[in-house]
């Protein structure tokens, strides 16, 4: 199952750089997205996956899975959603300002 | 821009009842279950998106008066506040504390101010993910 | 127990939290975020008492005891750096109250320098790698808000830049994070620093340090500061001066943390490696400095150059060239922001930025002219300011060493920096005076008086450098003996 997931998030990173490296800047938001995504995934794996009984009050279980990696996560998504929703008021006011939403464009576009 | 889906309107005067019941539920379950402030916020701010979609933002917010800035920062202020709370006692900082009391209807029940801090979670994300909507939304 | 350590974050946070509400009065927000940021000040500077006399202090939130618990830590060097950050963001909302105008004011700026501060204090005071990862957010977040706050072209081209390369920092982080617990199991700086310590830095985890190298050379702008010069140059001055003063700092402290508690068993590669990037970015920010004409373009890239020079005395990796890093980062602090604002009063002054366009200024604003010039000699490390001392430790300690190539590096980037800041001086300052004195704007004094204040501290910390030398002292001991950071965390007699 590790391995499973562990080329899953490979397959994540991959689409997500080829994302990042586009010209657009909307592709670009999205491919930070699935990123941090990939990331969550990674956590996950690192942790372990799910070795005993869910870490709750009232299990009576002999082994209890890690629950520190699903905190990590939690907070993770937490802040790259604050993140990408930042992201994409700025492009989007950005758009507003200038019309473009090609990074190749804005690139020198700094004319007041 | 005014749209007018019956349908729609129809069955989200339904439906948005459910999802705030189900956003609560989510809440409370989160105590000694999964769920919890920020998956209860979550589904909460889903209804409320669902009427700002549904229905115009100036509608809603007639019916709604409030400012979804204030509602973040207020949970915020919620969350510090019970770490600072605990300061105030003496314990450390972020300290939660729970008792049982015997309440006029509920019989004896559990209190914990981890429910505060909880719902501080939930309101600060109430009020962010409307905010959001909002400020892309509005000048469209 | 030390609730007290956790006030230099709290504070902050309350007080930005209670600035929402108070959005319509202007007034209000710059009276009470001033009295934050003075209780913050009195509370670490009893917090760095408190530290002389009963060691490293430590809170363990809601009680949750280390390794399990997420925990605050306060030694000598951090709690330094927060009283520094305290004091250089005071002063520069005092600039602030007199130059950012009400449109700025009423978007809720001073909650989110509060944030700031509360993100950057938290990322120096924090035990736990994960919890450094979220300061380091709660600061970002803050930062690409104050960046783009006012919504202008070039603000807003910039900061799209500002907050994917940090995206990609902060994935960098969380991979790291993953690694490392997947490897040893915890998140504890503490205990990290045990586990490793047991396990020997094998090169599975000396790979890990290089990630993490990775992640906080791009926040600090260490080899990786092609981002920087272009975001530090777009916001309005105040922010800028903030940005130059703190975020910086904050990755050099967690790279100074990480690469002397964690990752210190192979200093042949890392510390080596640290060399190299600090050489290549002296090189490149002096580069940087000479070749513009754009003053705020030169004192970015200036920006660049101490980020390499601090980071010299962590590549020699000894207890003299850190006691000059640490003299150095306090001193940078307080002179970067002072570099900033004064930059942005010229440019406010004139109404242009070029170099070519600026002349004569010292006839119209001596004062101003004559702060620049302590400035520029306090960033070369004249006697008697406070540049002097750290770079004195730190050629001490290159030569302890035997690095001479990186000492000849950071002594010539050191002449690039007083070259660069001298060619704004010249053409500047002196030549014929392009403004008559009658249709001069005026230099208001409240836009003065912080950089007088910043000026007197660059003197005060050169001449009095005596006052602070006991907790320097102790900052680079506790940096270079990890077992007593460790037995303070870990071993619970209280």
């Amino acid at each position: 199952m590790e391995t499973l997931i562990t080329i899953l998030i490979g397959v994540l990173v991959t689409v997500a750089v080829y994302l990042l490296l586009s010209r657009s800047l909307i592709r670009v938001i999205l491919g930070s997205a699935v990123l941090s995504h990939a990331v969550h995934l990674l956590l996950m794996v690192m942790g372990g996956l799910k070795k005993g009984s869910v870490p709750l009050l009232g299990e009576q279980a002999e082994a209890y899975t890690d629950a520190l990696p699903q905190a990590l996560i939690l907070t993770a998504i937490v802040i790259s959603f604050a993140v990408s929703a930042f992201l994409l008021v700025l492009a989007y006011r950005t758009y507003k300002e200038t019309g473009l939403d090609d990074l190749h464009e804005l690139r020198g576009f700094t004319d007041e | 821009m005014k749209i007018n889906d019956v349908i729609l309107q129809t069955v989200t005067k339904l439906v948005v009842f459910i999802i705030l019941t189900f956003g609560v539920e989510l809440f409370f379950s989160g105590h000694n279950d999964p769920g919890g402030g920020f998956i209860g916020g979550l589904v909460l701010s889903s209804a409320l998106v669902l009427l700002f979609l549904v229905h115009d933002i100036e509608t809603v917010e007639k019916g709604i008066p409030v400012d979804f800035k204030k509602v973040a920062a207020v949970g915020v202020l919620f969350v510090v506040g019970t770490g600072v709370g605990a300061v105030l006692f003496g314990a450390s900082f972020l300290s939660q504390a729970f008792g049982h009391f015997e309440l006029p209807v509920f019989g004896s029940t559990e209190l914990a101010t981890v429910v505060l801090f909880e719902a501080g979670v939930a309101m600060a994300v109430v009020g962010t993910v409307v905010t959001i909507m909002l400020s892309i939304s509005e000048d469209v | 127990m030390n609730n007290i350590v956790v006030m230099p974050m709290v504070i902050p946070l309350l007080m930005g939290v209670i600035l929402i509400f108070l959005r319509p009065f202007v007034k209000a927000q710059r009276v009470l975020s001033m009295v934050a940021m003075i209780a913050t000040v009195i509370a670490t500077v009893y917090i760095l008492n408190l530290i002389q006399s009963d060691g490293i202090l430590r809170l363990d939130f809601g009680g949750w005891l280390p390794p399990y618990g997420i925990l605050f830590v306060a030694d000598s060097f951090s709690t330094l750096l927060v009283l520094t950050t305290a004091v250089v963001t005071a002063i520069i909302l005092l600039y602030s109250f007199s130059s950012v105008g009400p449109r700025y004011e009423n978007m809720f700026f001073y909650p989110f320098v509060l944030f700031l501060v509360a993100g950057v204090n938290g990322s120096f005071l924090t035990g736990d790698l994960f919890n450094l990862f979220v300061c380091f957010e709660v600061m970002l977040l803050a930062s690409y808000v104050l960046i783009t706050l006012g919504g202008r072209r070039v603000q807003l081209i910039e900061s799209i830049k500002y907050v994917v390369i940090n995206v990609l920092s902060s994935w960098f982080f969380l991979v790291g994070i993953a690694y490392l617990y997947g490897t040893i199991g915890t998140l504890n700086m503490a205990h990290l620093s045990v586990r490793i310590a047991e396990v020997g830095q094998g090169p599975l985890l000396t790979v890990i340090g290089i990630i993490f190298l990775l992640v906080f050379s791009l926040k600090s702008g260490l080899l990786l500061y092609f981002w920087l010069p272009g975001s530090y140059s777009a916001p309005p001055t105040a922010v800028a001066a903030l940005f130059g003063a703190l975020l910086t700092k904050v990755g050099i402290y967690a790279m100074f943390r990480t690469f002397t508690l964690l990752f210190y068993h192979e200093p042949h590669i890392t510390h080596t490696l640290i060399g190299v990037m600090a050489a290549i970015t002296m090189v490149g920010g002096s580069l940087g400095a000479i070749a513009y004409d754009d003053v705020r373009q030169i004192v970015s890239y200036n920006v660049v150059i101490t980020v390499g020079f601090i980071l010299v005395g962590l590549a020699v990796f000894n207890e003299v060239a850190i006691i000059g890093s640490i003299y150095y980062l306090i001193h940078d602090m307080v002179v970067k922001a002072l570099l900033f604002l004064l930059a942005g009063t010229m440019i406010y002054l004139t109404g242009k930025s070029r170099l070519a366009d600026m002349s004569g200024l010292i006839r119209n604003y001596p004062v101003l002219g004559w702060l620049f010039f302590i400035t520029t000699l306090s960033l070369a490390g004249i006697p008697p300011l406070s540049g002097f001392i750290g770079k004195l430790y730190i050629g001490q300690g290159t030569v302890g060493a035997g690095a001479y190539v990186l000492l000849a590096i950071a002594f010539l980037s050191g002449m690039f920096v007083l070259y660069s800041l001298l060619r704004i001086f010249m053409n500047c300052f002196w030549g014929e005076t392009i403004i008559s004195e009658d249709d001069e704007p005026p230099l208001r004094n409240r836009l003065l008086l912080p950089c007088v204040l910043l000026g007197i501290a660059t003197f005060v910390l050169g001449v009095g450098v005596e006052g602070i030398s006991d907790y320097v002292r102790d900052a680079a001991y506790t940096l270079m003996n990890p077992e007593v950071y460790v037995d303070a965390v870990l071993n619970d007699e209280k």
